[in-house]
């Protein structure tokens, strides 16, 4: 049965091509074909992960082997995928939260006239995507890695018709290709170490290898993480990525190509194992940002946006996690996939009310939505609860795993991810009470009413996982499923003992809701956002995305173009300079030697005399000499 | 002996000097035959000094071309007078820059 694995990419696949070009009476039932591939691939991969639940631990890998992809003197790529416990969990996380979100977005998209085509790339994008955590060789890894790229560009930019959808497309791909940059370096490296790319022979082989190499791969991987997953310093793409469908923003920004580069570290896990530098650099990055993130989650009045920010700062958690090497692994894991839940859920949710507030996203215009979408408030509360960890909801059980762990390698570290947690609490307070509690400032003509059934059930759907996801770690049920892959980890023993720590957590989360509270239920909240110079500093920065996007200018983009244009004036006056400069010359001495062809025959005859007279006079110099 | 030599140096310049300064095509003609002519004496006058024929035998190679000369020169000449109804050279500069 595991030989049919391809199934899962290739039905989501050919509805995807076939929707493509399918012509317009698809129209009709197009989402519905779109919808069902991708459920009947939930459900084959609910029957794989089923019978791996029955195997033991030793047979829980199963692979299987297309075809030979490339064979090429000693350089062989097969086209190879491998469903085991990490990969299993990842189809039904993308497969199952993407059903959901395929069926939600019938109703989201049903006056868009392209709806056929949004779930054709919708359907791409889970092919790629199973392809990319299915793989079993780097390269093919790349190429869903590629694909849902390549998917995220066309839904981002799917109102193409709007400047900054297409402006905010092409940011994302091209900051990706940064990241890619790395990935496709790293696979070379492989290649040329050890004369495979496969991710079971290389992370094999690695333990044989100079540590200079692993480091080299650790960060080369990172790179590609930090491009896919939109960290620190590659994260400027993901807010402006939010200008796609808000369906989009759930799936692919939030629940899941945004993790790969999260599965990414954690498949490669004997590479970061076997490099202290490059786990460092994976623990640094998760922790700036995850503090970075959350800073910008606090001031950003776009509902999307603030939901992007703690998306980054949310995946900052589970970087965090998996650098924390085999006692972190299975955390990150468990994290990512109840933050597919909980921020997949809370997504959806801020696009049922965005298609309430005609499509207005600015949190400042909202208030008082509780009593007119009761459906979407309480499926976003049980998001939120999650979200900032109040126990017993799914981001509880995760987030206290996580910061138990960070404390277990280092103080600091601890702390960081404490503080986030904090803060975290304190922005989805404040977006909770912006646009559900407080007073109602509405523009005119706005008639929030609650989503179609077809929107609301998903959301119903979301809330419930949100809710229960922490039942992965009943009994250590995650840790021990994911054993084999990622190494047994003694457990730290802290100063103080996982209970007192839970303690603090909670106590902390408390203050950052209570601040919240204090903070936007002491005046009424402004319908307009306040003008920078009236704002403290950190919000400043904050709105300003801590001036990435300037950085970027600077460290990048400018100098990007002085170079190009210096290049267009060496091109010009160079090049192009010396090679007009050459056929001038050659003009100039044409039109100088053209002078003495007079056409008088005495002139010629005077020029000829007078050369004789010179050869004869040499001529005799040289005798006489 | 140098008095034949001095003749063909004297006949020479002539000549050379009428090609530079005539504008008349015949006239032109007629000092590159007397240049010609003057080469011819010079040769003629070394044979003699040398006491050999090599100089004699290139003298009538230089009577030979110079007939064949006369024969293209002249009938250019007469087909450009009747193109335009003019000898002078220097009105024949057509071919230039």
């Amino acid at each position: 049965m595991f030989d049919l694995q391809w199934l899962l990419i290739a039905i989501p696949l050919a509805s995807g091509l076939g929707l493509l070009v399918w012509g317009k009476e698809g129209d009709r039932f197009g989402h519905l074909i779109g919808t069902a591939a991708s459920a009947l691939s939930f459900l084959f991969g609910v029957v794989l992960f089923a019978s791996l639940l029955g195997k033991d631990g030793e047979d829980r890998s199963q692979s299987t082997k297309l075809f030979t992809w490339i064979d090429a003197g000693s350089f062989h790529v097969d086209m190879g995928f491998t469903f085991d416990q990490l990969s299993g969990l990842f189809v039904l996380l993308i497969t199952g939260v993407g059903t959901l979100i395929h069926v939600y977005s019938i109703g989201y998209m049903a006056h868009d006239e392209r709806r056929r085509r949004f779930f054709a790339f919708l359907n791409i994008f889970i092919a790629a995507m199973l392809t990319l955590v299915l793989a079993s060789d780097y390269l093919v890894l790349f190429l869903g890695w590629e694909g849902v790229g390549l998917a995220s560009y066309l839904l981002i930019g799917f109102w193409q018709h709007k400047d900054s959808a297409a402006a905010a497309a092409k940011k994302a791909f091209v900051v990706n290709r940064v990241g890619d940059l790395g990935m496709a370096t790293g696979i070379m490296l492989m290649f040329s170490e050890f004369g495979t790319s496969s991710i079971h022979a290389v992370n094999g082989a690695i333990t044989s290898a100079s540590g200079s190499v692993a480091t080299a791969l650790g960060l080369l991987l990172l790179l590609g993480a930090c491009g896919k997953s939109a960290q620190v310093p590659l994260q400027s793409w993901l807010l402006d990525a939010m200008e796609g469908p808000t369906p989009v923003s759930a799936l692919i920004h939030a629940a899941t190509m945004v993790t790969a580069g999260v599965y990414l570290v954690v498949r490669s896990n004997g590479i970061f194992d076997a490099s202290e530098a490059a786990r460092m650099a994976v623990i640094v990055v998760g922790l700036v940002t995850l503090l970075a993130g959350a800073w910008i989650g606090c001031a950003k009045d776009d509902i999307k946006k603030a939901l992007a920010g703690s998306t980054m700062s949310q995946i900052g958690y589970m970087m965090l996690a998996a650098g924390l090497g085999p006692a972190g692994y299975a955390f990150a894991i468990f994290h990512l996939i109840t933050h597919g839940f909980f921020k997949a859920n809370m997504f959806l949710g801020a696009g049922s009310v965005m298609h309430g507030m005609n499509d207005d996203v600015e949190m400042r215009h909202y208030g008082g939505l509780r009593t007119f979408m009761p459906i979407t408030f309480a499926t976003f509360g049980l998001g939120y609860l999650a979200i900032i960890g109040v126990p017993p909801f799914a981001g509880f059980w995760s987030k206290d795993k996580i910061i138990e762990a960070a404390f277990g390698e280092n103080f600091w570290v601890g702390l960081g991810a404490l503080l986030g947690a904090g803060v975290t609490a304190f922005y989805m307070t404040r977006l909770m009470i912006m646009t559900f509690l407080s007073e109602k400032r509405w523009r005119e003509d706005v008639h929030p009413h609650e989503s179609p059934k077809v929107m609301t059930w998903p959301l119903i759907g979301l809330a419930v996982l949100s809710a229960l996801g922490g039942v992965l770690l009943v009994s250590n049920w995650i840790t021990e499923w994911l054993e084999p892959l990622t190494g047994h980890a003694e457990h730290e023993e802290l100063a103080v003992p996982a209970i007192v720590l839970t303690l603090i957590i909670t106590v902390v989360v408390a203050i950052g809701v209570f601040a919240a509270v204090v903070f936007y239920r002491r005046e009424p909240i402004a319908a307009e956002t306040p003008a920078d110079s009236s704002v403290s500093f950190f919000a400043r920065a904050g709105r300003h995305e801590l001036y990435g996007n300037e950085l970027n200018d600077a460290i990048v983009v400018r100098p990007t173009r002085h170079l190009t244009r210096f290049l267009v004036w060496f091109d010009g006056k160079g090049v192009d300079g010396f090679v007009t400069g050459v056929a001038d010359r050659l003009g100039d001495t044409s039109q100088f030697l053209r002078k003495p062809q007079t056409g008088y025959v005495r002139s010629y005859a005077l020029t000829m005399f007078g050369g004789v007279a010179v050869l004869v006079l040499a001529l005799l110099a040289v005798t006489l000499a | 002996m140098n008095e034949y030599i001095t003749l063909s140096l004297i006949l020479f310049t002539i000549g050379s000097v009428g090609v530079l300064v005539r504008r008349n095509a015949i006239v032109v003609f007629m000092c590159i035959e007397l240049m010609l002519n003057a080469t011819n004496l010079a040769f003629v006058s070394f044979s003699r000094q040398n006491g050999n024929l090599d100089g004699q035998v290139a003298a009538f190679f230089v009577m030979v071309v110079a007939a064949a000369e006369v024969v293209v020169g002249l009938s250019i000449i007469v087909s450009i007078y009747r193109a335009r109804r003019s000898a002078s050279v220097d009105e024949a500069s057509l071919l230039k820059s």
